[in-house]
């Protein structure tokens, strides 16, 4: 087992586990960046389209090209070495990372750890969900556009979010038929923007609709969506057989944290981040010391903010392992902190914004408590369900409980009516 | 609640709000921006160099257009990340217009091939002939795709798709 | 046509914004059948291409499987390469002679190979 020993380890490098490890080596730290993936740059990989934001950071550059430009800027940076197709798969009291390369086993020592994993898919129950041809969007992106595979011929997309409408798109452009996108909720989840362009191009989107059963005897050979009333049961009468061999599931994220269970940070469940987050301060330290986080795994949101928060990752790591000077370091912190405002300003983050503010008043309920009982060290998670095992096993991040009135709850809701024959969170993801 | 966010479908009144009065439309091309919601995005400002779409204040705001500027050079059509934009001309003959659109996709059209116009629903409404491709680069561009069409779907028209050969 | 690539529909060929350069191809065996693919692809990519989308059979109730999240984080996608059991066809990449069999159940856990 090689042992290697660095100043700051960087697990993910997605944009911001890729932001982090550029603003630490700016400042001199040597950083170790780790992805199991084989190509830099994480969801970017997979994203043919322009990307908003701002004109002078890379709004209306294709995520594709962003990817390349910063994977660029990690392979010309010598504070930065590189482990790729290497997976992190835990991190111990003594500052260990094990990490698994393709040749095994090894050990990564590094003073200072950035967790910045991303997120994983949710599932949805639905008879016939384990069938092949039932596809995570994900999936089908990489399939598509990492790998240049049609998933198939006609694909049902469930869920009209960002990322349903985006992915829908791209399968348009990659020759495949879109049948219909369903949503269960009463309007469309994603920007108006995107969905009129599937529209436009003749995708019909379906709100109050969700699918009732995919079917097929080895794989998918069709879906049936029906609509939903108002308290999210399918409503007999409604059904409508789609020939479809594909249905795409993009009904939400929910962050990657299993490293930071592991860890012992504290976590709490934040349906306005998608699930179960790391409880983190302005810095982005979590409560574990010298454990930050950046991106996704903090709470489900864009690639723009995640550069602007990994890059505040990496300064204060830097920081913390005294390479920035007192000036430097509020001089950027205030840069940085400015151009999260500004991207969170507009009401699609007000969302956001309320979920950031939960955890913070927990983070600081339990820095309180930390300090009152100074014996007792705050290692339980704060504010669980009282259903929630206090150590969850790993790999359990795609089965998280879905939030309030959301598109997983209705499908559970229908699942759970009509019997939930060999649900695929069940088997496939607890391995 | 608008048709936008239930069906992908800007409502009338949507569209009535981003276009330019008559006489502005009776005097030559013209940028429409079908951008309706307040999103994080400022690209199309950053792309006009005629000024003809105004300063944010904010990186949420919803684009204006100062029609009295616009030349519908059409830039702005291929820079919106949101495929968002279109350029209108309504002088282009007696009885038809072009409207310049995105299109990302294969193959592209040439000039002179016949195509089958859509409405927003992707709905064939009418024949057109592509009149200009201006291409982009491959992999950072969009290529824009003029299109005529019958006059009286100036507003209506916006998509194509090519007659299917064999 | 150029070569190296495969005449299968479902590779995509011609792509509005990406290339997919030409690779070598290499020749593999799935259930004893032969098929071919692209060298460095992961397994489950080219048997997609070759239409094939059940992988594995689930250990409880025999249901067939395919890939669902391609990245290796489910573990839905498990074959048997060249007799070693629970091997990801979503991340392990084909190789020329490998075979590729279907998984009955889902056997020792995934990083018991070595
Ligand atoms: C279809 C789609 C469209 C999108 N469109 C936009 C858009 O237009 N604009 C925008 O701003 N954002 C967009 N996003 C969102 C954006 O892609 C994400 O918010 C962003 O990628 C998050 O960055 P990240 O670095 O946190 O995570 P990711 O990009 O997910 O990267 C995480 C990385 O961590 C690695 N990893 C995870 N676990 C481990 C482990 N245990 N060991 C080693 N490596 C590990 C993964 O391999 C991955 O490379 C889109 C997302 C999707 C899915
Ligand atoms: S068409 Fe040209 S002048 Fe008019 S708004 Fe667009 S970029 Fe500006
Ligand atoms: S660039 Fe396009 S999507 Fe972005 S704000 Fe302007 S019109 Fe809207
Ligand atoms: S498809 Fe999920 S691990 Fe391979």
């Amino acid at each position: 087992m090689a042992v290697r020993t660095t100043e700051l380890v960087i697990i993910g490098a997605g944009p911001a586990g890729i932001c982090a490890a550029l603003e630490a080596a700016s400042h001199g730290v040597k950083t170790t960046l780790v992805d199991r993936g084989e190509e830099l740059g994480g969801q970017l990989i997979k994203q043919t389209h322009k990307f908003f934001g701002w004109h002078k950071k890379s709004a209306g550059t294709r995520g594709v090209l962003i990817a390349k430009k910063l994977a660029e800027e990690v392979l010309n940076n010598e504070n930065i070495t590189l482990l790729n197709s290497t997976e992190a798969l835990g991190y111990y009291d003594d500052g260990t990372l094990l990490v698994e390369t393709p040749r095994g086993i090894d050990r990564v020592l590094g003073d200072r750890l950035i967790v910045a994993t991303g997120a994983s898919e949710r599932m949805l129950l639905f008879p016939g969900n384990d069938l092949p041809g039932v596809y995570g969007a994900g999936a089908v992106q990489t399939l598509m556009n990492v790998h240049g595979v049609r998933p198939g011929d006609s694909v049902l997309m469930i869920g009209s979010g960002n990322i349903g409408l985006i992915v829908s798109y791209q399968l348009l452009q990659a020759g495949v038929r879109v049948a219909a996108v369903v949503e269960a909720m009463p309007t469309i989840g994603g920007y108006a923007v995107h969905a009129s362009k599937i529209r436009r191009l003749g995708v019909p989107i379906m709100t109050r609709h969700t699918i009732k059963e995919a079917y097929g005897k080895e794989q998918v050979e069709g879906a049936v969506i029906w609509e939903l009333d108002e308290n999210w049961n399918g409503i007999p009468g409604t059904e409508k057989d789609l020939e479809v061999d594909v249905v795409c599931l993009a009904i939400g994220l929910t962050p990657l944290a299993e490293l930071l269970w592991q860890c012992g940070a504290e976590m709490a469940y934040i349906p306005e981040l998608g699930g179960f987050v790391p409880l983190y301060d302005e810095t982005m330290e979590t409560t574990r010391k010298g454990v930050f986080v950046a991106g996704d795994v903090a709470g489900i949101e864009e690639a723009s903010t995640a550069m602007a928060a990994g890059r505040m990752a990496g300064l204060s790591a830097a920081r913390s392992l005294g390479k920035v000077s007192d000036l430097d370091y509020s001089r950027l912190r205030n840069e940085i902190a400015g151009e999260l405002e500004g991207l969170r300003s507009g009401p699609a983050s007000a969302k956001i914004l309320s979920g950031i503010a939960k955890m913070r008043a927990m983070l600081q309920s339990v820095k309180e408590a930390a300090a009152v009982s100074e014996a007792e060290p705050a290692n339980q998670p704060a504010n669980q369900p009282a259903d929630q095992p206090a150590n969850r096993p790993a790999k359990q991040a795609a089965s998280e409980p879905a939030k309030e009135g959301d598109l997983a709850e209705a499908g559970a809701r229908d699942s759970e009516a009509q019997g939930n024959n060999g649900s695929k969170s069940e088997e496939a993801v607890g391995a | 609640m608008s048709t936008l966010v239930t069906t992908g479908v800007p409502s009338a009144q949507d569209i009535a709000g981003v276009t330019p009065p008559e006489e502005r439309r009776a005097r030559g091309p013209y940028a429409t921006i079908e951008c309706f919601q307040p999103i994080p995005c400022d690209p199309c400002h950053h792309s006009c160099r005629f000024g003809a779409i105004q300063e944010f204040e904010d990186i949420n705001d919803i684009p204006k257009m100062d029609w009295s500027k616009c030349t519908g050079c059409a830039l702005c059509v291929a820079a919106c990340p949101g495929l968002a934009i279109f350029v209108v001309d309504e002088t282009y003959s007696e009885t038809e217009c072009l409207i310049a659109m995105p299109y990302e996709f294969v193959p592209l059209p040439e000039k002179g091939q016949p195509v089958k116009l859509t409405d927003r629903a992707g709905i064939v409404v009418a024949d057109g002939i592509v009149q200009r491709v201006v291409a982009g680069r491959k992999p950072a561009g969009t290529p824009v795709v003029w299109v005529s069409a019958p006059k009286r779907l100036a507003t209506v028209v916006r998509g194509f798709i090519l007659r299917k050969e064999g | 046509m150029e070569t190296g690539r495969s005449s299968c529909k479902t590779r995509i060929e011609d792509h509005p914004i990406l290339d997919f350069p030409a690779r070598k191809e290499v020749t593999f065996t799935w259930e004893g059948q032969e098929l071919r693919g692209y060298e460095g692809e992961p397994i489950a990519a080219a048997l997609h291409a070759a239409g094939i989308k059940v992988l594995h059979t689930s250990h409880k109730s025999k249901r067939p499987r395919g890939f669902f999240c391609a990245i290796g984080n489910c573990s839905s996608c498990l074959v048997v390469v060249n007799g070693v059991p629970n091997v990801r066809a979503c991340t392990e990449k084909l190789r020329e002679g490998m075979r590729v069999q279907r998984q009955e159940g889902t056997g020792p856990a995934p990083r018991s190979r070595e």
